[in-house]
């Protein structure tokens, strides 16, 4: 029988170290959705989204409880909207239209987010995939819940830089659309290689076509109980902060998977993966950052963060997948700066830089998270900062994202606040190097060789 | 046997497990276990029950419970048994 001590330890994580479970969202497919004329498609969408995920909210909030486990988020993901879409719309207008078809169900359904606004152009574009990626500007500006993603590489299928020229270019739109709000549009627009198919984490989800016809996936949390459990081993060797590492990832997994269960069950819908994501928040206590600190670096992004962060994203893997019976996703340690108090900090302080987060990313998911930069950053140099994490997650077989935003009338050393989990960030210097000839060859990188590996 | 785990945390005071204990009683909710001890005059006690005989479904019961915690100035918790099992048991 479960003894107090247990129980003591498990209600501390929930109350004292923000140990939460911090998505459950609900993959819906919408190919059968799919008709040419605009004005059904819509409605076909919206009546599958409300019929789907009706209870989605409910259900969630009844397994809080019945738990004593705070489920942060409930949302949503949907097939990539470029290929539902691409029967009705003939013009990006036409797009925008579903846009506001997802966020008034995501309105009605009180999720807070809905992700799969989203094109795969792994290797080429076709005309929707254009359309809907030049819609994604107005369709940012005219929701407040739908996040948008596009994948522009694979480490099967290179890198497609026409879509990377074009989404420096949507992503500088994205910005000025929304510049009467720090550019909010670009913090829920992501540019993503080798973008899995069932991630539950926003702005990148979408639920790929690889998928059932519904299917519930869920992320977890716990910086902050991870932060605390090697708060005991200070000083110790290597082996010791590593099992404490493993062990405190699988504890907090299993809540993972008992919600996602639970919340399957309850549902009617398959259970898909737990993503066994470390996602911080800017609350105290909730940061990547301070663990790699307590680990042993003063401050990240100086010699040292890279390593720290390789050793904390693998032992949470090897914790977390014994843990769940399918883990999927991103399932790595997330290190957005604005979402983060101890990033902030370390760019407050000047320790951390674009170069070092970009060095960081090849060692953990996702990619460069949530780091605004100045407004008069060139599209050019925006494509260039996506085409080098694209080759990087292209070449080490891994999930890479670029996630940045050019804040429109604002320069190095200011303040941005997005509010909520989103947070706030001081903007980075970004190098002024140009890359606008690289970037306007046209075409693509080629797939990878997978042998002679160095 | 559906278990589930109410823990009690607050300031010592006369009747809290009374008032707890009544209204599992009324609920037709059954106590396995009691454990309790106080740490510098905060009461801290854990219940394993058995809710198979309540009509009232865990999240209910849950508010409920926390209800009558306030009433006292304690804090209550009723949660599944399964979250501990899954965390600390393989």
């Amino acid at each position: 029988m479960i003894d107090q001590r247990e129980v003591i330890e498990t209600n501390e994580m929930i109350s004292k170290e923000n140990l939460d479970v911090r998505t459950i969202t609900m993959g819906i497919s919408l190919l059968d959705c799919c008709d040419s004329d605009l004005d059904r498609l819509n409605e076909n969408i919206y009546n599958k989204l409300i019929n789907t995920a009706k209870d989605l909210v409910s259900v969630g909030e009844n397994i809080e409880k019945m738990f004593g486990i705070p489920i942060v988020n409930k949302r949503i993901s949907v097939t990539p909207i470029a290929l539902v879409g691409g029967c009705a719309c003939k013009t990006p207008d036409d797009f925008v239209t579903i846009a506001q078809t997802l966020d008034r169900a995501a309105k009605e359904l009180r999720v807070n987010f809905i992700g799969g606004y989203s094109a795969i152009i792994s290797k080429g574009m076709t005309k929707a995939d254009k359309n809907l990626m030049l819609s994604i500007p107005k369709a940012l500006s005219v929701t407040e819940n739908v996040c948008s993603s596009v994948n522009i590489g694979s480490t099967k299928t290179g890198i497609d830089m026409d879509g990377v020229r074009l989404m420096g270019e949507i992503i500088k739109q994205a910005a000025e659309e929304t510049r009467d709000r720090d550019s909010l549009g670009c913090a829920k627009l992501v540019v993503l290689c080798n973008a899995p198919d069932d991630n539950p984490f926003m702005a990148g989800a979408f639920h790929g076509v690889s998928e059932a016809d519904a299917i519930i996936n869920v992320g977890v949390s716990g910086p902050g109980v991870v932060k605390n459990a090697i708060e005991k081993v200070r000083g110790e060797s290597f082996e010791i902060l590593c099992e404490t590492i493993k062990k405190t990832a699988f504890k907090v997994t299993r809540v993972g998977q008992l919600v996602a269960r639970e919340a399957a069950k309850q549902l009617g819908v398959p259970f898909g993966i737990v993503d066994l994501s470390l996602a911080p928040t800017p609350a105290v206590g909730d940061s990547v950052a301070e663990i790699l600190m307590e680990i042993g670096l003063d401050s990240v992004g100086g010699p040292g963060t890279t390593a720290a962060l390789a050793l904390l994203n693998d032992q949470v893997k090897k914790g977390g997948v014994m843990a769940s019976s399918y883990v999927g996703g991103l399932s790595g340690a997330f290190i957005p700066v604005s979402e983060d108090q101890g990033m902030i900090n370390a760019v407050e302080q000047g320790v951390l830089t674009i170069e070092k987060l970009e060095a960081m990313t090849c060692v953990c998911s996702v990619g460069l998270d949530m780091i605004a930069i100045p407004g008069d950053t060139s599209a050019a140099t925006i494509s260039g900062i996506i085409a080098d994490e694209a080759a990087i997650g292209m070449i080490n077989q891994k999930t890479t994202a670029v996630r940045i935003i050019p804040v429109a009338g604002k320069g190095v050393g200011e303040i941005v606040n997005f509010g909520g989990l989103l947070g706030y960030a001081p903007i980075m210097k970004v190098s002024d190097v140009s890359c606008e000839a690289f970037v306007s060859r046209g075409g693509r990188i080629p797939a990878p060789i997978h042998s002679f590996k160095n | 046997m559906k278990k589930a785990v109410v823990t009690v945390v607050g300031k010592d005071a006369v009747g809290i497990i009374a008032a707890i204990c009544n209204y599992l009683a009324k609920n037709s909710i059954n106590i396995l276990d009691i454990s309790q001890t106080i740490v510098d005059g905060y009461f801290n006690m854990m219940m394993i029950v058995d809710f198979s005989q309540c009509e009232k479904q865990l999240s209910f019961i849950s508010d409920e419970l926390r209800d009558v915690g306030e009433t006292r100035g304690v804090i209550v918790h009723c949660q599944s048994e399964e979250i501990f099992e899954m965390m600390h048991r393989i």
